[in-house]
């Protein structure tokens, strides 16, 4: 066993590909997806048609710029300017201000200011707007305390959990749970399916070892890797992104190391069945890589799915991880509200590692 | 007795691959299975070595019979007809793995690896896919070697190596026959039958054979001439019409030939051959080969066969 464990650590780190697939890409999808892919507004170029030319635009037009969403990026004179630079395409926004806006705010009525938003991408408009339409309205409280605004119903919305709706919230959950399958499940698929192609398999068979002994030397390797992974995402998120950690540390280590094994049986149980490295490749990717990143709640909300698709989330490991996930890390609850999830991840586990062993081959085919 | 095969058949489908093989390999022997490829070499060695059931028949290796495959995987050593090392582990942690999953030590056994492990511990530290053919089957030997075994499974290992090299190899082999280990050994080089204790011939999954080299080679039984010339194809094809004629193979850059008479007339036979206009032609008789053992009963067998 010792033996075959310090055995795979040297394929491992001979193996220079598969070095930089397994630590390199982490990180590298972590900040990915932290910095880059990221459905924040963050420096709009907006441009301002401003005809009250008072004290209050200007204030205004300081708050928005002090926010950090947007950038200025010129005053425009008439409003045929408006479509010209919209077609420029550099800004995503125009403020008009409509005249004699300081007596309008000040008397409590209706102030005239118009955002045109740019909606060729819809969701980044929405936001754009519903921003810039916030800050108009914080001065207009700031400057009248005391006056009751007429008597309408503002529903005040609170964001639960994520107050800013940051992405990288959902993004470092979901690439924790890629990242874990990938490297899990593919990486020990691949592992094993090439001691049956290089031929290998042949002489550990007609060894004394026993198929727990191989699966097991094969699958201790990667449970250590795998959790320096599952650390560095974990230490990305709350250095680098300021991902909270609201629920127990403890109960967050043991989760994502059960999400490991799950992931390790699901590639020794596609290394039953695949017989070439090509082989477990593509059925690790197609079979386990699409449905995790597509059905598992990472991208697209599985709410929102036909129901065809909301039963099929039902059997991806990968979407009850992510619930306990979410659930320790952002909703901080305890570990005694999770118990279905993790019992789920038991239960599949239990269930592969069992239909692995029944499979494995002592024989040659 | 530490290998009894007793009738053992297996057929993937329609291609049968052994037919009822049986013979014995007993301690202390250099074994010899001798066939071209596809013969069922490689098969039978995958039954024996517990890899395969076969169909029908029995075997007993190591004092255990097939079905017991734990016990037998943990008496015999198997080197596959493919090169089954570990390419990106060094010679040295080759072996440390092999000897580690036997649950023994290179250190341990030693003694019995010693004269192959001398050769190729100069290289000790390179990757074991860099070695020349040679080397590799010297380390995969030393490897199956490590825990020693009592019965010793050698699938084709000398085949994509050097002359040199191959014949160390077998020197290696005559060394561990007297310490009395069995040692089952398959090769397509007829002439390396010769080196083995005893030798069965296997062709088309049917053993033709099983004896001594020599005594093959003695049961062959009639006279055998070979005949050097520049134009083996015309030589051929002029001689299947010659009357005596009884069967003509090329044997490297000479023909074999048989006569159809107990006493055959060499003069006469060249005669023949220069009234067909061949004149480089030189007649010797020779003494018969394993080779020549072998394609004789293989004849035979296919006229068995179709008729």
């Amino acid at each position: 066993m010792k033996g075959f464990i310090i055995k795979e650590f040297f394929h491992i780190f001979r193996d220079r590909r598969s070095l930089i697939i397994l630590f390199g890409m982490p990180i590298v999808q972590i900040l990915l997806f932290g910095f880059a892919i990221t459905n924040e507004i963050r420096n709009v170029n907006i441009a301002v048609l401003d005809k009250a030319r008072d004290e209050a635009s200007e204030r205004i037009i300081e708050k928005m710029l002090a926010s950090g969403y947007f950038v200025m990026n010129g005053y425009l004179e008439t409003e045929d300017e408006i479509e010209p630079i919209f077609r420029k395409g550099k800004i995503k926004a125009v403020v008009v201000f409509g005249p004699d806006l300081d007596r309008n705010l000040t008397a409590g009525g209706i102030a005239p200011v118009q955002i045109i938003a740019d909606a060729t991408d819809p969701n980044t408009a929405n936001t754009i707007a519903a921003y810039a339409a916030s800050i108009v309205r914080d001065y207009q409280a700031d400057i009248n305390p005391n006056v009751t605004l007429p008597l309408e119903t503002i529903p005040e919305v609170r964001m639960l959990y994520n107050p800013e709706l940051k992405g990288v919230f959902m993004f470092i959950p979901g690439t924790m749970t890629v990242i874990l399958m990938l490297v899990s499940a593919m990486m020990t698929s691949i592992s094993i399916a090439r001691e049956k192609e290089m031929g290998t398999m042949e002489v550990l068979l007609v060894s004394p070892l026993k198929p727990v002994q191989v699966v097991a030397g094969k699958v201790l390797p990667y449970i250590l890797l795998s959790s320096i992974n599952a650390t560095v995402i974990l230490l990305l998120g709350y250095f680098v992104f300021r991902m909270p950690m609201q629920g127990s540390l403890l109960a967050l280590m043991g989760t994502t190391l059960l999400f490991i094994i799950t992931t390790l049986s699901l590639g020794i149980f596609i290394s039953t069945v695949a017989q070439t490295q090509q082989m477990a490749m593509m059925m690790s990717l197609i079979g386990l890589m699409l449905p995790t990143i597509m059905l598992s709640g990472f991208v697209f909300p599985i709410d929102s799915m036909p129901w065809p698709l909301r039963v099929l989330s039902n059997i991806i490991p990968a979407k009850w991880f992510i619930l306990i996930l979410k659930g320790l890390m952002l909703k901080g609850v305890s570990i005694t509200y999770l118990w279905k999830e993790v019992l789920i991840l038991i239960m599949m586990t239990l269930a592969l590692i069992g239909i692995s062993v029944k499979k494995y081959a002592i024989r040659l085919a | 007795m530490e290998i009894r095969i007793e009738s053992i058949s297996k057929s993937f489908g329609d291609v049968r691959a052994l037919v009822d093989v049986t013979f014995d390999v007993n301690a202390g022997e250099l074994f010899g299975l001798i066939g071209p490829d596809g013969g069922g070499k490689t098969t039978l060695f995958r039954i024996l070595t517990t890899l395969m059931l076969p169909d029908s028949g029995n075997a007993v290796v190591a004092g255990y019979p097939i079905s017991d495959y734990q016990a037998i995987r943990r008496s015999v050593g198997y080197m596959p007809g493919r090169f089954s090392l570990y390419p990106d582990l060094t010679v040295e942690e080759n072996l440390k793995f092999f000897a580690s999953i036997f649950g023994t030590t290179v250190e341990k056994n030693y003694e019995l690896i010693r004269d192959i492990y001398v050769q190729i511990e100069p290289f000790r530290d390179r990757r074991a896919g860099a070695l020349s053919g040679g080397m590799k089957q010297k380390l995969a030997l030393c490897c199956a070697l490590i825990h020693r075994p009592k019965v010793l499974f050698l699938d084709e290992p000398t085949t994509g190596v050097d002359p040199v090299s191959r014949k160390e190899f077998w020197e290696m082999l005559d060394r561990l026959r007297q310490d009395g280990m069995a040692i089952l050994v398959s090769t397509a080089y007829m002439d390396e039958a010769s080196l083995c204790d005893r030798v069965a011939l296997i062709h088309q999954g049917k053993i033709l054979t099983t004896d001594t080299p020599a005594n093959i080679t003695v049961t062959f039984g009639r006279p055998l001439y070979a005949i050097r010339t520049s134009n083996v194809y015309e030589v051929t094809r002029d001689i299947e019409s010659y009357a005596y004629a009884r069967t003509i193979y090329p044997f490297g850059e000479h023909l074999h030939y048989t006569d159809k008479r107990e006493k055959p007339d060499p003069i006469e036979l060249e005669d023949f051959l220069r009234g067909k206009g061949h004149h480089d032609i030189e007649l010797t008789a020779i003494e018969p080969t394993i080779e020549d053992a072998f394609m004789e009963l293989a004849e035979t067998h296919s006229q068995i066969l179709t008729q």
